[in-house]
């Protein structure tokens, strides 16, 4: 293993690479690939996690003690998921880990002291159950490189919770292809930030893409702390067929001092005017459909508008609640077009 | 969903305007409401009759009814309808649908349908074919009609030539042949419609349930055709634009022209100017013989009547055409966005069966939707235009004679009682004593003039009778929209913000602007550049003016009128069918149009004044 190995720039990554940058950061490497603007970044490899892991093993186990666990145990698992958490976040890295990420990290900000945003990246396809991608860690506003890699560490010791063991323990998930990558990305200082699904999340239609977002950054929303602004658009042909605009009372900004995220209360004029123009409904529309193009399926996209109004992409994941669902024909197939109008001429069936 | 308890009056609670009686009834019996119409369900057209009837006008919802139901009942069959009844109190005009609800007799006139129904789809084109030859030779039947005169003395020709007829019995002829041809018209206008409305909206059914929220705009976009007959005078005024550059007579029209000091001048000028009115009166015969209105009111009247829409598109025309700007409508890159639109929408569909449905409906929408769109020409604004304009001759010719003060006093008469004055007429012209009508009718009329204004002022229920479970009706639900759900909405109607109208969202935009509220076409030379038209009823002659206004609102209209497409064309932010906007905003009042959610807001109460 060499120190490259452990950081992959997304503008070299596809969604192939998914078994060693997780889900999230070859989605990013295939957006940026497909010429979607998304806030310049890296992901810091399973290699580098497996390095660090053997590093672990080498003092004393750790994927046997997980295995042994029992689920129903969970005092036993609380007591593993400490000391491991603990170990993950203090032994000291192995030495081509820590500087291929400092390395990386220096190229990213070009020691300009920008801030980045720190994301586990879940390798496996279950991981992007709901239930399990939100046991993920997200850490928004890092200010350096040395707190880089302790966020990198939090989000590998995730690993180890609670919640996540007993996951892989109920359904029996080997620990040996365990592994988690972790994105490190410029931070959006986000004016406006939300969500954009590709169809609609109540009816499943595919010819609309809903969007929701507020003011500040889009943990806002993704969190439901702040009932967002939400537009219906044609997918098509760009008609707004709905506008709701919310009392937006906070947005979240970053910590006047040091890192991480604070809540910020709004003005009165701010918090129910609408965040988005309508030229940036249609931006949104354009990048969206580009991405599901892309991918040939409906997504979920995370979004932000920056400051100097660049429209960035956080993220898009396939959506899935719809499309599991199986699709019957609209209307019964038939030789005969005529045939057809009796739905409208023949009465109620 | 509304209260249980709400609920529409019984056509038996409503009662007459006091002092209006005499006029309501001399509305023909068979069309007063009856104690019978109590279990029935009806409800207002105001998407037709928006404003209280004259008495001749209701031939209009007669003649249609008429063909309307003949198509439905016996010529095509439909298997769960039948034809139309109409009723009138307070001069508006109630309608209520016939269904069949006996599951044999469906079954029965289901089959009788699809051999009937089918050969026309079948045979769509080369029956369409047929039908504009037919109605070309009725067009020209009717212009053949000799204008209603009376000579003192018959000219000697009638004797040298033998011809055994006076000119009295031209009257009853004419007349006759007159309404004949309306009558007929109205056969021809119903021979595809609910055919063709049909077909798209089997494809309109399929669209929404495979896209659950897909815009009526985003469908009918997908079907509207770009060649119809009633996209052409727009386009002829733009002709007369580029010719007035192309003669260097452009500088005679400018806005606030006196129309004929402009074709006076134009005369004068001789050379170019004769020769571009030369080109005047190619494109008013027949493009201008459009209506400003939809055709169904005598005062309706067409370009042709009166010049001012066009001439009050032509500065504005000529201004583009000198800048080097284009002002063609750009058909083949709509057809090609159109084809784009439907190649989009196909592929979102999830599986091989559905694109192959989907691909055979938008073929049968394609193939009728021709007639849908091109018949108004013909049908509403041509033909309707000559009806109107002859009875308009037997008016100047009843005012001649003293049966009333102006000649549109005739529209206060009933088509029956039009017949009877008329052989009024001809029996004291013949006896050569005075005719009885002028003593008889002057009161009448000033009755019914009367009764006309106090039911403008006075509204009606949208609906009357027994709400029916569901609405299953295909004529009322293709050609009024009217569902179980509009009905739930008219109930709650008040219920929702005041300052707020809804209508069909015509063309998406969102624009702020004063509103100008034009009730005739001789308005129209009100509009500034930037001002929103408010109006009752927009169709493409009223295109020449979108270059200068930034949104449009009317009362009357969906999402599939040709008004909407204009609209979209011209990417002009629209909301059609309000039903009321006429009314609500006033002249002066800024207001809010969302095009792309069929919203009109009003911004404030009080009009302010112009900046002009």
């Amino acid at each position: 293993m060499t120190e490259t190995d452990a950081i992959g720039w997304f503008a070299d990554l596809r969604i192939d690479d998914r078994p060693t940058v997780g889900g999230k950061g070859a989605s990013l490497g295939e957006l940026t690939h497909a010429g979607i603007a998304v806030p310049p970044g890296f992901v810091v490899t399973t290699h580098a996690f497996e390095l660090f892991l053997k590093a672990l093993e080498q003092a004393s186990p750790v994927r046997a003690l997980v295995e042994a666990l029992d689920p129903a145990d969970l005092d036993a698992v609380t007591a593993l998921s400490r000391a491991l958490r603990t170990r993950v976040e203090q032994e000291p890295l192995p030495q081509p880990v820590e500087r291929a990420i400092l390395d990386a990290h220096a190229r990213l900000t070009g020691d300009s002291g920008a801030t980045v945003a720190v994301r586990s990246s879940a390798t496996t396809e279950d991981a992007e159950d709901a239930s399990f991608a939100g046991l993920q860690d997200t850490f928004l506003w890092v200010l350096d490189a040395q707190d880089t890699v302790r966020r990198v560490r939090e989000c590998w010791g995730s690993l180890y919770s609670v919640e996540s063991m007993t996951y892989r323990r109920k359904h029996g998930l080997p620990e040996d292809g365990v592994a988690m990558a972790v994105v490190v990305q410029s931070m959006v200082d986000a004016r406006t930030a939300g969500v954009m699904f590709t169809r609609s999340p109540t009816t499943g239609d595919k010819s609309v893409i809903t969007i929701e977002g507020a003011w500040g950054l889009g943990s806002a929303v993704v969190s439901g702390e702040v009932t967002p602004d939400r537009w219906v658009i044609g997918k098509i042909t760009g008609e707004i067929s709905t506008r709701e605009i919310s009392d937006k009372h906070i947005r979240q900004v970053p910590a006047p001092h040091g890192g991480g995220i604070v809540d910020e209360d709004l003005p009165a004029d701010l918090r129910t005017a609408p965040c988005l123009s309508d030229e940036e409904l249609q931006a949104l529309r354009a990048v969206g459909r580009q991405v599901e193009k892309h991918y040939g399926r409906p997504q979920d996209i995370e979004w932000a508008i920056d400051k100097s109004g660049t429209l960035l992409l956080l993220q898009s994941r396939p959506e899935t609640v719809w499309s599991a669902k199986a699709q019957a024909p609209v209307a019964a197939p038939t030789t005969d077009p005529l045939k057809h109008v009796m739905t409208i001429f023949g009465g109620r069936k | 969903m509304s209260q249980p308890t709400k609920g529409f009056p019984l056509p038996s609670s409503l009662k007459v305007v006091p002092g209006t009686e005499a006029a309501q009834a001399a509305y023909p019996y068979y069309i007063q409401f009856n104690p019978g119409d109590d279990e029935r369900f009806w409800f207002y057209n105001s998407m037709h009759f928006p404003e209280p009837m004259h008495h001749f006008d209701m031939v209009t919802a007669e003649a249609a009814y008429c063909a309307l139901g003949s198509f439905n009942t016996r010529v095509h069959v439909l298997p769960t309808t039948k034809g139309i009844d109409h009723r009138i109190i307070n001069g508006r005009v109630f309608i209520g649908g016939v269904a069949v609800t006996d599951p044999a007799e469906i079954e029965a006139r289901t089959k009788e349908f699809q051999q009937r129904a089918f050969y026309y789809y079948e045979h769509w084109e080369t029956l369409y074919d047929q039908w504009k030859e037919k109605m070309k030779a009725l067009i020209a039947d009717a212009q053949a009609l000799p204008k209603p005169s009376l000579p003192d003395l018959e000219p000697i020709e009638t004797t040298h030539t033998g011809k055994g007829v006076a000119a009295n019995h031209a009257l009853i002829d004419t007349y006759r042949k007159t309404l004949e041809g309306y009558f007929r018209m109205w056969h021809h206008h119903f021979e595809f419609l609910l055919l063709g409305y049909g077909a798209y909206l089997t494809f309109f059914d399929f669209c929404k349930k495979a896209f659950p929220e897909i815009s009526d705009q985003a469908i009918s976009r997908m079907v509207a055709g770009m060649e119809a007959e009633i996209f052409r005078p727009d386009e002829e005024v733009k002709r007369l634009a580029r010719r007035a550059v192309e003669l260097g007579v452009d500088d005679k029209f400018h806005d606030n022209m006196v129309i004929d000091d402009v074709l006076a001048a134009l005369d004068q000028l001789g050379g170019a100017g004769k020769e571009w009115l030369k080109d005047l009166e190619t494109s008013r015969n027949p493009w201008f013989n459009v209506n400003v209105g939809d055709g169904f009111y005598h005062y309706h009247r067409s370009w042709n009547d009166d010049l001012s829409m066009p001439f009050a598109a032509l500065p504005g025309y000529i201004a583009k055409v000198k800048a080097g700007q284009s002002i063609e409508r750009p058909t083949e890159k709509l057809i090609e966005e159109r084809e784009q639109l439907v190649a989009d929408y196909r592929e979102l569909l999830d599986t091989d069966e559905d694109r192959a449905t989907y691909d055979q409906l938008i073929t049968l929408a394609h193939r009728v939707f021709p007639y849908v769109e091109g018949h108004k020409f013909y049908c509403e604004h041509w033909y309707t235009n000559l009806f109107f304009n002859k009875i308009r001759e037997y008016g100047e010719l009843l005012a001649a004679h003293g049966f009333f003060a102006e000649p549109a006093d005739v529209f206060h008469l009933t088509h029956y009682e039009l017949e009877s004055a008329i052989i009024d007429l001809m029996l004291t012209w013949s006896s050569g004593s005075q005719p009885i009508g002028p003593q008889h009718w002057p009161a009448k009329i000033a009755e019914r003039k009367a009764a006309i204004k106090i039911w403008a002022e006075h509204t009606v229920p949208p609906a009357l009778g027994q709400v029916p479970d569901v609405i299953d009706d295909p004529a009322i639900v293709m050609l009024w929209g009217i569902t179980r759900e509009s009905l739930d909405a008219w109930l709650s109607e008040g219920e929702g913000p005041s300052n707020e109208l809804k209508g069909f969202a015509a063309c998406q935009g969102v624009v702020e602007g004063t509103a100008r509220v034009v009730k005739s076409v001789e308005e129209i030379s009100r509009l500034q550049q930037g001002d929103i038209l408010v109006c009752q009823v927009t169709n493409p002659t009223w295109a020449p003016i979108f270059q200068k206004i930034s949104a449009a609102v009317s009362d009357i209209g969906g999402s599939m009128s040709h008004m909407a497409i204009v609209a979209r064309e011209y990417e002009l932010p629209a909301v059609v069918g309000t039903g009321s906007a006429t009314q609500r905003i006033k002249d002066g009042q800024r207001i809010r149009v969302d095009g792309g959610r069929g919203i009109v807001t009003i911004l404030e109460d009080e009009p302010v004044l112009e900046n002009a």
